[in-house]
């Protein structure tokens, strides 16, 4: 399961939500967007190839298609799966895109809002990254 | 060796089988140490394997493995897909063209690399490695009945890892709770030797009803 209109906003820095459950990563999109509104490219998909609770290599690299933005894209996810299948999906993108796209080690929900926060001040995917992974846990 | 395109495709089509009929216990295993998806997830992607087999089994081997492991990364909708998938992939991009044993320990080792490589792992973390990393050894090594041998190190190897403590995955979580059970991808990797083993030997692979289960709860 998967969403979103493409936004014309290339300037900042791109969020995609990877969850193992399409209304877990819906509903902090949800939270992302009241934060940041438009300004924002966000994305995100969450359930298995053909439905249930998984992640889907497929679906991510469609997410990560819609949040593009030339400042770069970082990746949320919640479990390990989550975050195997966005490094496998990292990987099928096109060269040029592959070196500007980031998976934060954070909390999915939390990690997604300090992100978007971040990223709609126009900070750079370092910073953007690095904001949401002050809050990874020990 | 000679491997012809009718071996090459009960080769595939008898792992994928064997797999998708063990996902009750891979899912029962997955359920005491993980969270209880890995059948059906390795079901979902073997089926795509199984439906892919027309195509698969016209497809010069290195090509064919690699068409395996990508139906493994798009279609399992786990930590599996991507581990699997990588290992299939990785076995296609190293598959010599006479495929001797020593060669073909070669390529396993190549392929068992991409995978500790793509799970960040390595052996005695309670993963699909404990049981790959031991039989790539006995594929090196065995000076004898190398088919028996290497169903012997996969089920040892997969049974060693009932005592360790998980440090990779969702079976990390449990800390010292995930001792005591064998991990579920080191059963599915067993199941896999299991079957080339069993098919390279000439053997009919076993079906699930006349296998031992191994389930440990």
């Amino acid at each position: 399961m998967t969403s979103d209109k493409p936004r014309m906003n290339a300037g900042n820095v791109g969020i995609v939500i990877v969850s193992h459950s399409p209304d877990v990563a819906r509903g902090a999109a949800d939270m992302v967007r009241q934060m940041v509104g438009d300004v924002v490219p966000l994305a995100w998909c969450g359930g298995a190839p053909g439905g249930g609770l998984g992640t889907n290599v497929e679906a991510i690299v469609a997410a990560i298609d819609r949040a593009w933005s030339d400042a770069g894209v970082a990746i949320l996810v919640d479990l390990g799966g989550a975050e195997t299948n966005s490094e496998m999906a990292v990987e099928l993108l096109s060269e040029d895109r592959r070196d500007r796209v980031v998976i934060c080690d954070a909390p999915v929900v939390e990690g997604a809002v300090m992100a978007g926060t971040e990223a709609s001040a126009g900070s750079t995917l370092d910073q953007v990254r690095r904001t949401a992974e002050e809050l990874r846990a020990r | 060796m000679q491997i012809d395109a009718q071996l090459q495709r009960k080769l595939i089509g008898e792992v994928a089988r064997c797999v998708i009929d063990h996902a009750e216990e891979l899912t029962a295993l997955d359920q005491a140490v993980g969270d209880g998806d890995h059948g059906i997830n390795m079901k979902r992607g073997f089926e795509a394997v199984l439906g892919d087999l027309d195509k698969t089994s016209a497809l010069p081997m290195p090509e064919a493995l690699k068409a395996v492991g990508m139906a493994l990364v798009m279609k399992v909708g786990g930590a599996s897909g991507p581990l699997y998938g990588t290992l299939f992939i990785a076995l296609g991009k190293a598959f010599p063209e006479s495929p001797t044993r020593a060669a073909l320990a070669e390529a396993f080792s190549a392929a068992v690399e991409a995978v500790k490589t793509r799970g960040k792992s390595d052996v005695r973390m309670k993963t699909m490695l404990d049981v790959l990393v031991p039989v790539l050894e006995t594929l090196r090594r065995s000076g004898g009945d190398v088919y028996t041998e290497l169903r012997a190190t996969a089920q040892a190897a997969a049974a060693a890892t009932v005592p360790m403590q998980a440090v990779r995955g969702r079976a990390s979580f449990l800390g010292a709770r995930s001792v005591g059970h064998m991990d579920p991808g080191a059963r599915s990797s067993w199941l896999m030797v299991e079957t080339v083993a069993d098919v390279l030997e000439g053997k009919q692979p076993m079906t699930s009803t006349d296998k031992n289960q191994v389930i440990s709860r």
